[in-house]
């Protein structure tokens, strides 16, 4: 191998979407086999996604959506119950395919803790070294590379090059991170939450980080957040995920601006509104989101919605789309579900 | 009845803090958290307090019921909380003022709360040991204080155990234990930053309702300057253990004046900024470990000028009701 | 919550064989030949077969541990090679010797162990946290015969307080709470105290301290609640883990008390055990530690079953 690790070239050309994501499902078994009742935690069930070439694609969603569970889906983290994902026209992990090794190497991943993401024991230095070392880059040039990083992302090497991770602020860890992430020249990046443990300031400039070095290394991200002005910033498309499923698709401006599901309809009006003049009087939603375990039929949202009728809980809404891009699964918003004609829910 | 009178009287505070100062003491060093703070609260005022972690907001806010380490803490300076000389009221009379008269809530709901008690039992205690009413009794209490704060099947809740409610329950859950006993104010530190963004809604608008039912005053910490617009009556921003500027709410978020409380709306990601670049602030916060002479955001401050570093600047009024540490903030503005 | 009681029950049946195979077996591993414990080293060849066949030792394994087992479940453990008398009816005086001296031990360990550790818990980094601290773990490391016989040369020898040797005037089999048989127990379970009184210090310590640090605390203190009612908390968080420690600490007790139990000729387990592997006396061994050993499942099923019922973080289905 050449002592110098480049970026992969691109194979399907700007047509051919980066990251085809068909039909990935997780479930978890809960509860032991000798008690009998065997439970399922639907994490993700069916996620479909596409992300192009250098585009940002935003996933949102509260706690027990899925988003998480998905990231490492995508990530072969861990194994999918059903599903396959396909990078750049190849399927992952299949024989004939694109074997994991080479996967890895174009995909990385940012964490929210940015503690736990770095061994403890390593300089900083040693820690981004370490990937393309393994890919068998000398260790004189994988130092000089990892140096080059630093830089990249804003710390002077000569100053922190030698430290160790609790040695440095939250935001700087999470800069660390990043230069990690791209030590080995990905091509895509996933980011999982990766400013929501910092203060707004530091928030800032790791956002601003991010955006640069897109630009820089013709990047693709995939970045899940639960704030909804942070996705708004960065996402060029939007992923409104609700307990395992895709709720919405669509372009930012169209998700932010003409919201067609109701549960992205309540999740924008959730956001404290920064005008007191303009405070809120009611919750947009009542109860907390449900627990993954059992959950309800048909749409999913139904039980929180206000929308709800009788053909909510019996039909699951498929996902389709008014155009090409904005795509919603909601009886409700599609003419000719037969919503109209429903019953209306006695709560 | 007499409240509405002391709330007319000027002069006459909720809280008063006069150049109060904190600081833990180890053998390694001595972490100067609080210094020189001065803070009113009116009775049935909403004050959020505004900083970034290492501000001192929520130590200062734990000062108020002498609730830091034991041991580890040295705190000087002035401070009545409800009528309470709180520097020199004794253990045994603050144990009484605690839960009672000043009460408080917490980020994380669920390690706030014990794991092995049930729902009912922690509220009940809180009743049991301030008005001595019997167990039963307060069980009773505790239900009517889960249906106060709207947790749905209340009945059973109250022999649920933390782990077994959600989020959102389990701050409820919090929030009636904290208002038991209709305390006359109210501590939050960021009740709403680990839930989810639909629920954090629904508990920003009940603690407001309770707030004006019981005519409770709040200090209210928190980083999120949204949060702040929907609860705060007024924001003090704190930096490196001092407070920098005070203003209603309105006219803080309409124009803050301190170059810091600048940096941290403009590097606050909101709606329509896509495309641009967010502004941010350069460096980081001073070691709290050391001794700072002048502004603390000096080092940090697109409009310092040697007076920054010289001294620390006094409090200007720039209009009524508005206080800025800032020597130059006309400029910066 | 029924189900899981009923399923740790039936749970003993395949855990209890296991053991019994354990100890069946640990004997045959061991060198030696427990003939020749038995006979004059002149025997000659045939009559050591004749022993051998008379006891059944001549027979393959599997048939010998079934003989064995078979008769165990009748109660029937079998004779002592050297005693040549029923095995069971001794080791159910020696055994009523042991519990009365591991109880009184192991409780005197675990009331002192709970009492230093909780103060030392709650007074964490201070003088006096080092000096409990600092006792428990001199107990834990001071070896167990060596402290028994500096006691006997102290009170005993010396002072002339307490009688060294024995379990009183009943003997091994006529125990009675009362001071001529009361006086002999002192010095035993007091050595014995010494180790689980260090171990259950040094486990509560550490609990509650962690306790203390827990954000639930800060609520309490935060609710006006005095020292006394969060220490009924801090108790009720520790409980379930002690409570395994305990447990553990005198099953410990009931097999781990041989030195002791020799240095004191305490006519229990533990002695009878010394005795036996002294002897080759193979039936006593295997009977001695299969009944120890089932102590220690039995013990272990309780703990877990009593953990269970008081602490409702554990969910069990």
């Amino acid at each position: 191998m050449a002592n110098e690790l480049n970026q992969l070239p691109d194979r399907g050309g700007p047509a051919q979407p980066l990251l085809i994501v068909n039909g990935l499902t997780k479930h978890f078994p809960v509860g032991s086999l000798l008690s009998g009742g065997k439970q399922l935690v639907r994490a993700v069930d069916g996620l479909s996604l596409t992300v192009a070439k250098q585009e940002t694609l935003g996933i949102v969603g509260e706690s027990g959506c899925g988003k998480s569970t998905a990231s490492r889906l995508i990530m072969s983290l861990i194994e999918p119950t059903a599903g396959e994902v396909i990078f750049d026209g190849e399927v992952v992990g299949s024989r004939g395919g694109l074997p994991l090794k080479d996967y890895r190497r174009q995909v990385q991943m940012v964490f929210q803790d940015s503690y736990a993401s770095l061994n403890p024991r390593l300089t900083i230095e040693e820690s981004i070294a370490y990937g393309p070392k393994v890919h068998g880059i000398p260790h004189a040039k994988a130092v000089e590379r990892a140096n080059d990083l630093l830089e990249a992302v804003g710390l002077i090497p000569a100053q922190f090059a030698r430290r160790f991770p609790h040695e440095l602020s939250g935001g700087q860890r999470q800069r660390v991170n990043i230069a990690r992430a791209l030590a080995l020249h990905p091509r895509m990046l996933i980011l999982d939450e990766p400013v929501s443990a910092l203060d707004k300031s530091v928030e800032a400039q790791v956002l601003n980080l991010l955006l640069d070095l897109k630009a820089q290394f013709g990047l693709t991200y995939l970045f899940i957040s639960h704030d909804l002005n942070v996705v708004e910033h960065v996402a060029d498309r939007v992923l409104v995920m609700y307990l395992g499923r895709v709720a919405e698709i669509g372009p930012v401006a169209d998700i932010f601006g003409a919201p067609a599901h109701p549960y992205t309809t309540a999740l924008l009006a959730s956001r404290p509104s920064m005008d007191p003049r303009r405070r809120r009087t009611e919750p947009p939603l009542k109860g907390d989101p449900p627990n993954p375990i059992n959950p309800p039929s048909g749409c999913r949202f139904r039980t929180r919605c206000s929308l709800a009728r009788a053909l909510c809980a019996a039909e699951t809404p498929a996902l389709s789309s008014s155009d090409s891009q904005h795509a919603v699964a909601c009886h409700a918003a599609t003419p000719g579900s037969g919503y109209a004609q429903s019953e209306r829910m006695v709560a | 009845m007499n409240e509405t009178v002391s709330q007319t009287r000027t002069g006459d505070y909720l809280v008063r803090a006069r150049d109060l100062n904190v600081a833990f003491v180890s053998r390694e060093a001595t972490v100067n958290a609080v210094n020189g703070i001065d803070l009113d609260l009116a009775f049935g005022e909403v004050l959020c307090i505004l900083g970034e972690s290492g501000s001192g907001k929520s130590v200062t806010l734990r000062a108020l019921m002498r609730l830091n380490p034991k041991g580890k803490t040295v705190m000087s300076g002035e401070l009545s909380v409800a009528g309470h000389d709180m520097m020199a009221l004794p253990d045994s009379m603050l144990t009484s003022v605690r839960g009672r008269e000043v009460s408080m809530i917490f980020q994380e709901p669920m390690t706030a709360l014990d794991p092995v008690f049930t729902i009912g039992r922690q509220i009940g205690e809180t009743i049991v040991r301030h008005e001595g009413i019997s167990r039963r009794e307060a069980e009773q209490r505790a239900l009517d204080l889960l249906e106060l704060v709207q947790i749905p099947s209340a009945k059973r809740r109250l022999s649920a155990y933390p782990h077994e409610l959600s989020g959102g329950l389990r701050q409820r859950a919090m929030i009636a234990m904290a208002i038991s006993c209709r305390p006359k104010l109210l501590l939050a530190d960021e009740p709403t930053t680990a839930l989810d963004a639909t629920v954090q809604i629904q508990i920003l608008l009940l603690l407001r309702r309770l707030q004006q039912e019981l005519g409770m005053g709040v200090i209210f910490v928190t980083h999120d300057l949204g949060v702040a617009g929907e609860i705060a009556d007024r924001i003090a921003v704190m930096y490196a253990g001092r407070m920098v500027e005070q203003a209603s709410v309105t006219d803080f978020i309409t124009r803050p004046l301190h170059p810091y409380a600048q940096g941290l709306m403009g590097a606050t990601v909101h709606s329509g900024m896509r495309g641009h670049r967010l502004t941010t602030i350069p460096g980081s916060p001073p070691d709290l470990r050391l001794p700072i002479s002048g502004c603390a955001f000096a080092a940090r401050c697109p409009h310092v000028v040697n007076a920054c570093r010289a001294a620390l600047p006094p409090f200007r009024h720039p209009e009524p009701g508005r206080a800025v540490r800032c020597v130059r903030f006309e400029e910066a503005a | 919550m029924f189900y899981y009681v009923v399923r740790r029950i039936i749970y003993i049946i395949p855990i209890s064989l296991a053991v019994s195979l354990v100890c069946f077996l640990l004997v045959h591993i061991a060198p030696g030949d427990p003939i020749d414990a038995m006979v004059a080293p002149d025997t000659p060849p045939v009559v050591i077969e004749q022993v051998r066949a008379q006891f059944g030792l001549d027979q393959p394994l599997p048939v010998q541990f079934g003989i064995w087992l078979a008769k165990v479940v009748q109660g029937d453990l079998g004779n002592s090679l050297i005693k040549g008398r029923p095995i069971a009816a001794d080791l159910l005086s020696a055994s009523a010797n042991t519990f009365i001296l591991a109880m009184t031990g192991g409780l005197l360990g675990v009331l002192i162990g709970c009492v230093f550790g909780g103060i030392a818990g709650v007074y964490r980094g201070t003088w006096i946290d080092r000096v409990l601290l600092g006792t428990a773990v001199a107990g834990v490391s001071v070896p167990h015969y060596w402290l028994g016989m500096v006691m006997v040369i102290i009170f005993s020898v010396n002072l002339n307080l307490l009688p060294a040797m024995g379990a009183g005037p009943g003997g091994s089999t006529e125990w009675a709470w009362d001071w001529a048989h009361i006086q002999f127990l002192i010095l035993p379970s007091i050595t014995l105290c010494v180790i689980p009184a260090g171990l259950v210090t040094r486990t509560v310590r550490g609990l509650v301290s962690d306790i203390m640090s827990q954000d639930f605390i800060t609520t309490l203190r935060g609710k006006g609640l005095r020292r006394s009612g969060i220490i009924n908390h801090v108790i009720q968080n520790a409980a379930p883990t002690v409570l395994a420690v305990i447990g553990l600490q005198l099953a410990n007790l009931m097999g781990g008390s041989i030195l002791v139990e020799t240095v004191f000729a305490w006519p229990g387990t533990g002695m009878m055990l010394n005795n036996a592997i002294f002897q080759r006396d193979i039936p006593v061994l295997q009977a001695t530690t299969l009944v120890l050993a089932l102590f220690f499942v039995v013990l272990n099923l309780v703990v877990d079953l009593i953990q269970t019922a008081i602490d409702p973080r554990i969910i069990r289905r």
